[in-house]
């Protein structure tokens, strides 16, 4: 039994499950955000093994650099806002941030 | 059982057993730094997926730049006196329910489809593949590439302003 294609996508669909899990029920904002990187990641596998045993070596890597590249853009933005947000609320849980239902 | 598949089920373990640990442990500094571990054992899972390049990148960014950002949104964010440093869930059930369907749906498709495999790919050379990458970057991805490159100082002036702009405010009431 040798290691194929779907050994690659069990271990991203088990990532992008737990990164689902964290963003759903975790309180702490940031927390919130380690779960989205849990979720890039594992789409960045799914890049890289299809376009690995796709035999298109360089196409899905290119695609796995812009996924990096937003996703440093998307933590910078994301943390600048959760420190406003403790600034004016002094919490960061997301549950308690309700101001738009009131 | 060959050497590639031992170092593959030792990726593939690290990163499962310390992703799981960033979803359920209740402190989040141990969530933090075991985040370090899941981004170790992806970019071990890069390497055996003939990426290189894009497994030093994963270091370099987000252990090097992501992590740090992270770890310092937790201490800036978190009274360390009070016990609210011991993040709490909500929605278990239902969040559970949901991913246990998710999940599922996902192996099935995962697991029972036929996918297609190149015939030539097991006689790919191991070579690196930052030549490949640097050239396709100012040839056949010189659009994307630009676009980044605007996106990330965007996001730089951006997240300078958000961060800094409260701060201005109410330094102004203090110094009357």
């Amino acid at each position: 039994m040798t290691i194929t294609l779907t050994h690659f996508l069990i271990i991203s669909a088990v990532l992008f499950s737990l990164g689902i899990y964290a963003v759903l029920t975790r309180r702490n904002a940031i927390m919130v955000l380690m779960g989205v990187e849990l979720i890039l990641n594992s789409a960045n596998i799914n890049f890289l093994a299809f376009s690995r045993f796709g035999g298109m070596n360089i196409e899905g890597q290119m695609a796995a650099v812009f996924v990096i590249i937003l996703a440093a853009a998307e933590a910078a933005i994301a943390l600048a806002i959760v420190l406003n947000i403790y600034k004016r609320f002094n919490t960061v849980n997301v549950d308690e941030i309700s101001l738009l239902k009131d | 059982m060959n050497m590639y598949e031992i170092i593959f089920y030792f990726f593939a373990f690290i990163t499962v057993a310390s992703a799981s640990v960033v979803v359920f442990s209740r402190n989040i500094i141990y969530a933090a730094f075991s985040l370090l571990f899941t981004f170790f054992g992806v970019a071990g899972i890069y390497v055996l997926l003939n990426a290189d390049f894009l497994a030093i990148t994963q270091l370099l960014i987000y252990v090097g730049g992501i992590l740090v950002l992270l770890l310092f949104g937790v201490m800036l964010t978190t009274n360390t006196v009070n016990i609210d440093i011991k993040s709490g869930s909500m929605n278990v059930l239902a969040a559970a329910s949901v991913v246990a369907a998710l999940a599922g749906l996902l192996g099935g498709v995962f697991w029972t489809s036929d996918w297609f495999v190149s015939k030539q790919m097991g006689e790919l050379p191991a070579q690196t593949t930052s030549k490949e990458i640097g050239t396709a970057l100012i040839t056949t991805h010189v659009l994307p590439f630009e676009i980044a490159s605007v996106i990330l100082l965007v996001a730089i002036v951006g997240a300078a302003m958000m961060a800094r702009r409260e701060g201005i405010k109410s330094q102004i009431p203090s110094s009357k």
